[in-house]
């Protein structure tokens, strides 16, 4: 079986205008050459710092904007290449819950409307009573109450808003949600509700998740697998235990090491990157990550690393994991893996 | 005497609906080289009480009340003029978001150099001079070179870096840091805290660190204050508030955050959520603030406020209901 969405060599750039005199047109480089796949009922989550292009995967997913090489199928069935007409359907199986509950709201709209909407929009429903059977059940499964329906979306907190934000996602009954940092904008409190509600939509609708997030640790809680992106390219994909316990690029081990932990007895080493990102428009060559890399050795300055199986299921892009490495480096990164727990 | 102690803080903003109570009655001292985390969700108070401080709330609408006494003088007594001696020389303040807080169009030198010209009366080519030792001091690379440039050409975390320049030129005896890493990305973060607890060994300054992530307050505090509904609920030591936390709104954040390496040791299991939401601070409360979300919650505590209580040496929380442990007198 096809997974519900695959997509091979995505990639997204934007042009930086007009060039002066002579010199050649100029790109940002935001998404250069993503492939992964999400099964049925599965999450996979996009971390990254930012820039490093993981909201423009989720938008080229969602076909906010014609990609610039690449493909996206979903169920098979290349969408990427969609006539407008034909788009409608796959819209409705892709939906999206963004970061911010406060602007992604119509202030002018009350709940109801919100809601009714998407499932009108794309005529699931014949009839008004249908319609409000519909909006009472979409209350239901976000746990909001059934009056919130009449009212407008300032009158709810922020964890609320959210909720109604999953709400519209759920209406058009889609397979696919795209959740654009949709819990990292929320307190402590009401961000533990939130991850617990999309976890029991996904097992009770049986969704699947394009989780992007910069926050590890909600990542590790929810995900099946994790895919880390630095600078427009996947540096390391596998299944969440493996990625957590087994990371194999030094650009996750240096993020996981990053993480703050609130336990003051945790004795952990840590791998402080130095210097900055560097710029997408004008990407390192060789390995993207070599400017900041702890092991960095000559070949990483001349040859980018693909992306390629390390075990069952878990990619990686370095080239501390091909052979002819020296034992001593391989031992490096291991170690420095091991010494971050 | 320690260097700050905060008696009673009450600062209240008239609003069309009525006088909202962002702090209602917060005390607690910080004693200098020690860092203080005050941390809570959005408007708890922890940014007002902050701003409180430095005496940066208008008025009106807010109105301050209580006693900031700093080196023993009571902040709130002084007037505008000797509180501008004070801002930015003996108490500075870094702010969340870097890029809305330095000046776009005046050099780094120009804005760091600033404060030293103001308070230090030093010349321009002096105040130059020092701006360049504090950027290295901060680690930034090349500082002769970027002492010319203006923020825009600047990384966040470089600017980051910057606002602290600006803000320990003086060597301040206080600093105030209000979410300094929220704005900024993990690994960036970790640069961050790093210099924070580097240069906190270097200048002996007192720190409060204002945050809401509470890895942050384990990784770099002395001792933290959990605020909720403009109140403070429960103070303790770092170790001993992650240890053995008392009120169950602590106990509540505790368990609702994510945990980096959870995975690993198996616990796969539901966050732990805090029901409901934080209360409306308009309207007057005679209970407990967090007896509404509270699952400890009875009919004492929707009557009547519990006070701050000592619960373990140097533990107090306000809770009806919290353990205590004998208390040598």
């Amino acid at each position: 079986m096809s997974p519900l969405l695959e997509v091979n060599g995505l990639k997204k750039h934007y042009s930086l205008g007009r060039p002066l005199f002579g010199h050649s047109r100029e790109y940002v480089h935001a998404v250069d050459g993503v492939s992964f796949h999400i099964d049925k009922a599965e999450t996979l989550s996009l971390v990254g710092e930012s820039g490093c292009g993981k909201s423009t995967v989720g938008r080229a997913v969602l076909r906010l904007f014609p990609i610039t090489a690449g493909e996206v199928r979903l169920g098979g069935e290349r969408i990427d290449n969609l006539s407008a007409g034909r788009l409608r359907n796959m819209r409705r199986k892709v939906q999206v819950v963004f970061q911010d509950p406060v602007s992604s709201l119509n202030p002018r709209m009350r709940v109801r409307n919100i809601l009714a909407e998407p499932i009108k929009n794309f005529g699931l429903v014949r009839s008004r009573a249908g319609l409000n059977a519909r909006l009472d059940d979409l209350m239901k499964k976000v746990g909001l109450p059934a009056d919130a329906l009449n009212r407008w979306p300032h009158e709810f907190s922020g964890g609320q808003r959210q909720r109604i934000g999953i709400a519209r996602a759920l209406a058009a009954d889609p397979e696919l949600i795209v959740c654009d940092e949709a819990v990292s904008a929320l307190d402590v409190s009401v961000k533990a509700q939130i991850v617990n509600l999309l976890q029991d939509l996904q097992r009770e609708l049986g969704l699947a998740l394009l989780f992007i997030s910069h926050d590890l640790a909600v990542v590790e809680h929810m995900t099946h697998r994790v895919a880390v992106m630095y600078l427009g390219k996947i540096v390391e994909l596998a299944p969440r235990h493996e990625l957590f316990a087994r990371p194999r690029h030094p650009y996750t081990v240096a993020l996981l090491s990053a993480v703050p932990i609130p336990d003051p007895k945790a004795k952990r080493s840590r791998i402080i990157l130095k210097g900055d990102v560097p710029s997408p428009i004008n990407p390192p060559k060789g390995c993207r990550f070599n400017t900041r890399c702890p092991f960095v050795f000559d070949r990483c300055r001349s040859e980018e690393p693909e992306l390629r199986p390390v075990e069952e299921g878990h990619l990686a892009a370095c080239h501390l994991n091909d052979q002819p490495v020296s034992e001593s480096q391989l031992r490096g990164v291991e170690a420095m893996a091991r010494r971050i727990w | 005497m320690a260097l700050l102690e905060v008696e009673d803080l009450q600062t209240h903003f008239r609003t069309p609906d009525g006088i909202n109570r962002s702090v209602d009655g917060v005390t607690f001292s910080i004693e200098s080289g020690q860092t203080l985390a005050l941390v809570g969700e959005s408007g708890c108070g922890k940014s007002v009480t902050a701003m409180s401080i430095l005496r940066l709330i208008p008025e009106p609408p807010g109105k301050m009340a209580g006693k900031i006494r700093f080196m023993g003088r009571n902040l709130l007594d002084l007037s505008d003029k000797e509180m501008r001696g004070i801002r930015g020389n003996d108490i500075s303040m870094i702010f969340q978001e870097p890029m809305n807080s330095l000046n776009p169009v005046l050099t780094i030198g120009r804005q760091i150099g600033e404060t030293l010209r103001l308070h230090q009366g030093l010349s321009q080519k002096e105040a130059e001079q020092r701006a360049v030792d504090m950027l290295s001091r901060v680690g930034i690379p090349e500082p002769t070179r970027r002492v010319g440039e203006y923020p825009h050409q600047l990384s966040g975390g470089m600017r980051q870096r910057v606002m602290i320049a600006i803000a320990l030129a003086c060597n301040p005896k206080l600093l105030i840091a209000d979410e300094p890493t929220t704005a900024l990305d993990v690994t960036i973060q970790a640069q961050i805290l790093d210099l924070v607890r580097d240069l906190k060994t270097d200048i002996g300054a007192a720190i409060l660190l204002i945050t809401h992530d509470l890895g942050v307050v384990a990784e770099v505090a002395d001792r933290v204050i959990v605020m909720y509904a403009g109140r403070k609920m429960e103070e303790a030591s770092v170790p001993e508030l992650f240890a053995n936390p008392k009120h169950p709104y602590t106990e509540g954040l505790l368990g609702a955050i994510p945990r980096l390496g959870s995975s690993l040791r198996g616990a796969t299991a539901r966050l732990s959520e805090i029901p409901g939401m934080v209360p409306n601070l308009k309207k007057q409360i005679d209970g407990c603030l967090f007896s509404e979300r509270c699952y400890k919650a009875t009919d004492i505590c929707r009557k009547i406020a519990p006070g701050l209580e000592e619960k373990a040496p140097g533990h107090v929380a306000a809770c009806h209901y919290a353990s205590k442990e004998m208390v040598p007198a």
